[in-house]
This record gives structure tokens, sequence and C-alpha cells, in this order.
């Protein structure tokens, strides 16, 4: 009987090792296998052309419009959805630091919103396109991209603010400063280096997401030049080259997927080194 | 002098007001969302009854059938599927890390999860073909006997899982940390074994904040679009077994915006699978977000 309980956690011990090292293991296999299967297509003529005449029959061109598309858009949706976010995060813990109850509300509010998928988002940003009389344009998509991330945004924001001491607070109100003057000069200083995680967060989910620019943003050859125009986006070129029946084009979509992985894998690098690095501006108590 | 001071609580006001907005923006969007998509969902709900249209599995949109039944099973099916393959994971892992992982491996650990949980949902699609579909055809269906070109439930699911895993093991990991290193130290204190410990104290402990960190993960399975689409089939048709394709609800959406213009009716009826899906998932989110703030204050 005594063994047994040793017998059996001995054999847990094993399955767990084995179930975190799957994880690993997952991810490598993801990022290998993509790179595998899409490095040998990928070209400087893929990043640097716009799809030419028979691009979609395996002829010359390259992804550029989805890339700069995608990049517009995000950045678009980012800076959008930063200066409705931003203020709401600093609302959330500068002014309304005393009413917890009130402030948990909207916190639970956020994370309820945070779980709607982004097709929802999509196909209501359709609705309300088709309700304005927009056609699919890059400002329809900034405008979806913008609803799906500002949940994200705002309860990253939110984590990293609330770390700030309420000492700071106090101190910066009993010297005279007004409340606002409180969040932007010293709430948003202390916090930079969460926040700016917080929106590189949020900018790989706007590059990232497919489902709810498909309906949006249409899908285009040309970089676009104004905020009507439609745009092609980097997820929806893999999708969309992925369907194709002729092997050049898939060879391209998996080229176009190694493309967006580093991109992401950039901006996550990017997230980490720039907290780490800006750590040291903070003020500590 | 003053006219600064002035301009200094002018500006302040201004924030003030810019702040509020921004909140009531923030807070009005999912009452906008599903009102919206309730109004576009009208026009086939005054025609069908909800409940002809949820158990009815004839899709024909061109004559006028919208039952959406082979679609809401397909999404129980793959969501039920990659929970039961994700769960023991993740759960297993939590367990690893926080029980008994020493510091290196956090260390890896912590990047590995957070890089998993960026990576777009394309991308998991793309892998998904490139590896989980040939796996399925090539050598897990044979072993049953079954012919299939593996765009199937199964592949489906096993994408999805490791989407959520990153996820549920997020929650899964805050869970086991919010317990009182006490109740350990007691349980251990009284002979128990560090594994009888964990069985009995800390699962049982855990267990609200465990079944809610599932429930998060089944309601971001039950949304995810693009990966899932891509791998899954797309047959419109009751699925039976886990070799067979399936037709999620949110790829059902997808693939087919571009013709839902033509026909206003189905057009509405995207857009009721839309609300349905709205639904389920905040029903679900609202369900394990109340489960994990009850066992929080329960643990304080």
């Amino acid at each position: 009987m005594r063994k047994l309980k040793y017998i059996e956690e001995k054999f847990f011990r094993v399955l767990m090792f084995f179930s975190t090292t799957l994880i690993v293991m997952v991810l490598l296999l993801i990022i290998f296998s993509i790179l595998y299967k899409g490095l040998p297509s990928l070209s400087w003529e893929m990043i640097s052309q716009t799809p030419k005449g028979g691009f979609y029959f395996g002829k010359e061109g390259g992804i550029l419009n989805a890339i700069i598309g995608s990049l517009y858009l995000s950045i678009g949706a980012t800076l959008l959805a930063f200066v409705i976010g931003l203020p709401v995060a600093l609302f959330m813990n500068v002014y309304l630091v005393k009413f917890k109850k009130t402030v948990n509300t909207i916190r639970f509010f956020l994370d309820l919103l945070w779980g709607i998928p982004s097709i929802v988002y999509g196909a209501f940003g359709f609705t309300i396109m088709i309700y304005l009389g927009l056609k699919t344009s890059l400002l329809a998509g900034i405008i979806t991209v913008t609803l799906f991330i500002i949940p994200i945004m705002v309860r990253a924001m939110d984590e990293v603010l609330k770390t700030v001491p309420f000492g700071l607070l106090e101190t910066s109100l009993s010297l005279g400063s007004t409340r606002s003057e409180t969040a932007y000069k010293v709430f948003l200083r202390q916090a930079s280096p969460g926040l700016v995680t917080a929106v590189l967060l949020s900018f790989g989910r706007a590059i990232g997401d497919a489902a709810s620019v498909l309906f949006t943003t249409g899908y285009t050859d040309h970089i676009p030049t104004s905020l009507t125009q439609p745009t092609a986006t980097l997820p929806l070129a893999i999708f969309f080259q992925l369907s194709s029946p002729i092997e050049e084009v898939q060879n391209r979509a998996f080229a176009s997927a190694v493309i967006l992985t580093v991109i992401i894998l950039i901006i996550s690098i990017l997230a980490r080194l720039y907290s780490r690095k800006y750590q040291k501006h903070k003020i500590n108590f | 002098m003053s006219t600064f001071r002035i301009g200094r609580h002018l500006r302040s006001r201004i924030h003030l007001v810019w702040m509020f907005i921004s909140l009531m923006i923030i807070i009005l969007l999912p009452f906008i969302l599903g009102i919206g998509l309730y109004i576009k969902s009208i026009l086939l709900l005054e025609e069908k009854s909800l409940w002809d249209l949820l158990f009815s599995s004839d899709w024909r949109p061109l004559s006028g059938n919208f039952g959406f039944l082979s679609f809401a099973i397909s999404s129980l099916w793959v969501t039920a599927l990659s929970l039961l393959i994700a769960g023991p994971i993740c759960l297993l892992t939590a367990i690893h890390l926080t029980q008994y992982a020493k510091k290196w491996v956090l260390k890896i650990m912590h990047p590995v999860i957070d890089i998993l949980a960026g990576i777009p949902s394309v991308i998991f699609g793309v892998w998904g073909i490139l590896v989980i579909v040939p796996f399925i055809s090539r050598y897990v269906a044979p072993v049953f006997g079954i012919e299939t070109s593996g765009y199937t439930i199964l592949a489906g699911s096993i994408v999805l899982a490791v989407m959520i895993i990153p996820f549920i093991l997020n929650i899964l990991i805050e869970v086991f940390r919010m317990i009182p290193d006490e109740l350990k130290e007691a349980s251990l204190s009284l002979g128990a074994s560090k594994w009888q410990t964990i069985k009995l104290v800390l699962i049982r402990k855990a267990f609200p904040g465990i079944l809610s960190a599932f429930g998060l993960g089944i309601s971001r399975a039950f949304g995810e679009t693009i990966a899932v689409l891509m791998v899954v089939g797309n047959v419109a048709k009751i699925p039976t077994g886990v070799f067979q394709a399936g037709y999620p609800l949110p790829a059902l959406i997808a693939n087919n915006y571009g013709e839902m213009l033509s026909i206003p009716m189905y057009d509405s009826a995207l857009m009721l699978a839309a609300l349905i899906l709205f639904c389920v998932v905040l029903i679900f989110n609202f369900l394990s977000r109340i489960l994990i703030m009850r066992s929080e204050k329960i643990t304080n």
C-alpha cells in the first residue's frame, strides 16, 4: 500500500514532465515546420513586389501589398485603440482608485469582452459598414480591428497600472498636480515599459487576426493609398494562396506564413527586451 | 498666474471628459454588438422560430432552409474534443510548473507560453495542414481502419487544443499560485506525500479555478475561426465520428461572407449564427469569471 503511493507519484511525475515537454516540442514543431516548408520559396521578390499579372497562377510577383496593408491596418488600429484605451486604463487607476467595486466591475466587463471571438467583431463590423454605406476598405478594417483589440489593450495596460504604488498617487496629488497631470505625467512614465508591452501585444493581435478583417477590408493587389480603398492583409494572403490548387501558389502561402511568423516573433522579442531595458527608469519604493 | 491655473484645470477637465467618453464607448460596445446582430437576424427569426432553426439540419440557403443543427453539433464536437486534449495536458503542466519545476524550467516555459499565445491563428491553420492533417490520414486513421483525407473533426480539435493550451495554462498557473502555502504545509506535516497533497488538497482547493479555466478555454475554442476552418473539412452534415469532416459555426460564417449579400435571408441567417456564437461565448465567459471571482474571495 505504501509502495503504491510512491509508484503513483512517480507515474504522474513522468506524465507531468511529458506534458510540459510536449508543449515546448509543439511550439518548436510549429516554428520548424513553417520555416522548413516556407523558407525555400521565400525570396526577396516575395517581400519587395506587389502581385503581377498571373501571380495567382504561379507567375511573378510578391506579397508586398499584403505586408504593407497589414502594417497600415494594425498600426492604424493600434493607434486608435491607444487613444481610447489608455485614457480608460488611466481613468480606472487614477480616478476610480477609491471605488474598488466600480473598477472591478469594469475589469469584469473587459474580461467578458476579451473573450468575444473575432469573427463576431468581423460580422458586426460588416453590418456597421453596410449600414453606413461604406465599402470594404482600410478604414472599415481599422475600425473593426480596433474594437477587437481595445479590451485586450485596456486590460493589459490596467494590469500594469495596477502595480503603480498608491504612494505615488498621493505624493503627486499632495504636491498640487491635477488628477490628469498625475495620470499622464507620473503614472504614464512609471508604467511606460509595461504599457509599451501592452501596445505591442495588441499590435501582434491586430496583425495576426484574419477573421475580423475577412469581411471588412476586402482584398486587392495594390497597396492602398487612401483609407477608403480595400486592402490586402497577410493572414488573408496566406489563407487565399493556400486554398489555390496550384503548387507554386501554395508554396508562396508557406513563405508568407514565414513572414508573418517572423513579424510576430520580432514583436514578442521586442516586447520582452523593451520591458527589461526600461525597467530602470522606474521609481522603486 | 491665474490664467495658467485655469489652463491646467481646463486641461484636466478635457482629459476627464475624454476618459469618460472612452469608457462609455467600451461599456456600450457589447450591447451595441448584441443589438446590432439581433436587428440583422430578426428577418429570419420572424419567419422561423429559433427552436426550428437550431434543431433542423436542413441547410439549403437557396430554398430558404436554414437549419443550424449540423453546424452546432460540429462546433460542440470540435470544442469538446479540443478541451479533452488540452485539459489534462494543461492541468499536468500547471501542477508541474507550480509544484515541482525548478526555476530554469519556468524561465523557459514563460516565453514558450507567451509565444504560443501570440502565434496568429492562420499560422496554426497552416501548421495543421502541414503536419496534423497528413499525420491523421497517414498514421492515425489507418490504425482504426478508416480512410480519410485527414481534414477531419480530429484535426480541427488537435489544432484548436494547441491554440487554447497557452490560454488555459496561464489561468491554471495563476489558480495554483493563489492557493496558500499553509494548506500544503499542513497536509505535508500530517504525513501525506507530495503527490497525495496535490491530489487531495491542492486539486480539491483549486477545483473551481480549474473549472473556470476550462470554461474560458471552451469559450475561446468555440469562437475560433480561421485555423479550424482550414483543417476541419467543411462538410455540412451532422458528424458522427472524429474521423469525419465537420463544419463549425464560425467556419460557416467565414466561408459564406461573399455570397450572403445577394440574399437578405442568407445574410440574416449568418448574422444569427454570429449572434448565437456571441451569446454562447458570453455565457461561458460570464459563468467562468464569476466562478473565478468566487473562489478568489474564498481563498482571501
